[in-house]
C-alpha cells in the first residue's frame, strides 16, 4: 500500500458522524471521498461555504462555487454560504469540530509549520494559522520522513512556524502520536511499522503509551 | 424616481481614484473579483496602488493585469501563490509584500468597516506574524493585536444590485467582497444585473445599500476559472 493511502485510511477515522470538519489543501482533502456515506458530515470551505458536495460533472460547473483550493465544487443539501469574516468566526470561535492539515514538520511540542520554507518564494499562509488556532480539534497529517530520509517530526521545527501547541494528534505513514501535557506520545503503528524503527526514524523525543506497548509484547 | 447611485460607465465609476491610493478589492482566487473595474483600473494607468485582497489574480487575469503593468506598489493578501509575475516583481524588491492570515485579513477589513480599530486574536502567536505585534493574556491563553483596514476606495463585485446599492452575491462569490464593500471610503459595486428600488426582497440584501456609494452593471462577464475540476462521467 501506498503511503499516502496508508495515511489517508487512518485518517478517516478521525472523522465522526455529526462533525463539522475543514480539511486542508493537497492531501486532506482526498479524505472528502472516504468519509462512510451514512454519516452526516458538513465540509467547510472558508472561502465561504459550509457543505461542501462532490465536484460538478461538467454541465454543472459553475464558476461562483469553488472550494479553497479555487476548484469547482458543487454544495451538499443544506450548506449555506457566507463571507469570509464569517468564515473565519466559525473557525476562531471554535465551531469547527476538527481541522485536518498537512505539515511539512511538527515538534514534540506539538509545534506546526506548514507554510513557508525560507529562501524560497513565500506564496502565503492562506488560513492555516487561523485553523490550527481556532479549531476545536487539530489533527495533522504527512509522511514520517522527508525524501532524503530525514525525520519530519523535530525535536524544535526548523521551519517557520504556522503555530505553537496547537497539534493534537499526528498521523503519518508509520504511526499515531498524541500530544498533551507530558509531550507527545507515541499511541498506535501502522501495520507493518515496530516501536524499534519509529524510535529511529523520529529526532523527536516521544514516550510509548502504556497500551500499545503491551500490546507489542 | 432617480437612478440613485448608478454610473453609466466603469471610466467614470473610478475616475478619482488616483496614484498612491489603498484599494481594497473583493473576491478569493479569480472567484467573485470585480473584473471590469480592474480593467478600467489597468486602463486609466493610476500607479503606487496599495491593493488589499486576499489573492492577486493569475499572470493574465484579475490583479495580475495590474501587477504586469507595474501599477501596484505593495500587496496585502493572504495568498500570492498563483502568479509568475508576482514573483518576479517581490524578489527584484519592486513590489512591497504583506501577507495577512485570512481570518486576520478578512476581520481587519471587517473592523476598518465597522469602525473598531484594532482587535486581539490568538492567531499568529509564536510564529513570525507574531513580529513587533503587543502581546495580552486573556484567561490564560496570549493574543496579539492587530490592526484594522481602511481603503480610500474598495472595488466589490455583486451578482445583483439595486439603483441604491443594495447587493446581493451568488453563493462562494460572496468572499470578501460584502467586507472589502464596508471598509472603502468610497465603494464602487459592479453587477451583473441592476434593478429598481424595491425589486431586492429586503430580508435577502447581503450589503446594505449604505456602504455603496457608485454601482454599476458589467457585460458579459467571463468568471474564468482557476482549477477547472470536475468527476468523470
Amino acid at each position: 500500500m501506498d503511503v499516502r493511502h496508508k495515511i489517508i485510511r487512518r485518517a478517516v477515522q478521525e472523522i465522526e458522524d455529526g462533525m463539522n470538519v475543514n480539511l486542508g489543501i493537497g492531501m486532506p482533502t482526498l479524505l472528502a471521498n472516504e468519509i462512510p456515506p451514512e454519516y452526516s458530515v458538513l465540509l467547510q470551505s472558508e472561502n465561504g461555504l459550509l457543505g461542501i458536495g462532490p465536484y460538478p460533472d461538467e454541465e454543472h460547473v459553475d464558476p461562483d462555487l469553488i472550494n479553497a483550493g479555487k476548484e469547482t465544487v458543487t454544495a451538499v443539501q443544506g450548506a449555506s454560504y457566507f463571507d469570509s469574516a464569517e468564515s473565519f468566526a466559525m473557525i476562531r470561535g471554535g465551531h469547527i469540530d476538527l481541522a485536518i492539515l498537512g505539515g511539512m514538520e511538527v515538534s514534540e511540542k506539538g509545534d506546526l509549520a506548514n507554510w513557508m520554507i525560507p529562501g524560497k518564494m513565500i506564496k502565503g499562509m492562506g488560513g492555516a494559522m487561523d485553523l490550527v488556532n481556532g479549531a476545536k480539534r487539530v489533527v495533522v497529517i504527512m509522511e514520517h520522513v522527508n525524501k532524503y530520509g530525514e525525520s519530519k517530526i523535530k525535536k524544535d521545527c526548523t521551519l517557520p512556524l504556522t503555530g505553537q501547541k496547537v497539534v493534537h494528534r499526528l498521523i503519518t505513514d508509520l504511526a499515531v502520536f498524541d500530544f498533551n501535557e507530558e509531550g507527545m506520545v507515541l499511541t498506535e503503528l501502522q501495520e507493518g511499522t515496530t516501536i524499534k524503527e519509529v524510535q529511529e526514524k523520529t529526532e523527536a523525543g516521544f514516550s510509548v503509551s502504556p497500551q500499545l506497548m503491551s500490546n507489542q509484547q | 424616481m432617480s437612478k440613485g447611485k448608478v454610473i453609466d460607465s466603469f471610466e467614470k465609476a473610478i475616475d478619482d481614484i488616483h496614484d498612491g491610493a489603498t484599494i481594497i478589492v473583493g473576491g478569493f482566487g479569480l472567484c467573485g473579483i470585480p473584473e471590469k473595474a480592474i480593467l478600467a483600473l489597468r486602463d486609466k494607468g493610476v500607479k503606487d496602488l496599495t491593493i488589499v485582497s486576499n489573492n492577486c489574480g493569475v499572470d493574465d487575469w484579475g490583479l495580475g493585469l495590474l501587477l504586469a503593468n507595474k501599477q501596484i506598489k505593495k500587496m496585502i493578501s493572504s495568498y500570492v501563490g498563483e502568479n509568475k509575475i508576482f514573483e518576479r516583481q517581490f524578489l527584484s524588491g519592486e513590489l512591497e509584500v504583506e501577507l495577512v492570515p485570512q481570518g486576520t485579513l478578512a476581520e481587519r477589513i471587517r473592523a476598518g468597516g465597522a469602525g473598531i480599530p484594532a482587535f486581539y486574536t490568538a492567531t499568529g502567536v509564536g510564529t513570525p506574524i507574531a513580529e513587533g505585534k503587543e502581546l495580552k493574556e486573556f484567561d490564560g491563553k496570549t493574543y496579539l493585536l492587530e490592526k484594522a483596514i481602511v481603503g480610500d476606495f474598495a472595488l466589490v463585485k455583486a451578482w445583483k444590485g439595486d439603483w441604491l446599492g443594495n447587493l446581493v452575491y451568488d453563493k462562494t462569490a460572496r468572499n470578501f467582497n460584502p467586507l472589502a464593500a464596508m471598509a472603502g471610503k468610497v465603494t464602487i459595486a459592479e453587477v451583473e444585473e441592476i434593478v429598481g428600488a424595491g425589486e431586492l426582497n429586503p430580508d435577502h440584501i447581503h450589503t446594505p445599500s449604505i456602504y455603496v456609494q457608485r454601482v454599476l452593471a458589467g457585460e458579459l462577464y467571463e468568471k474564468r476559472i482557476e482549477r477547472r475540476t470536475v468527476i468523470q462521467a
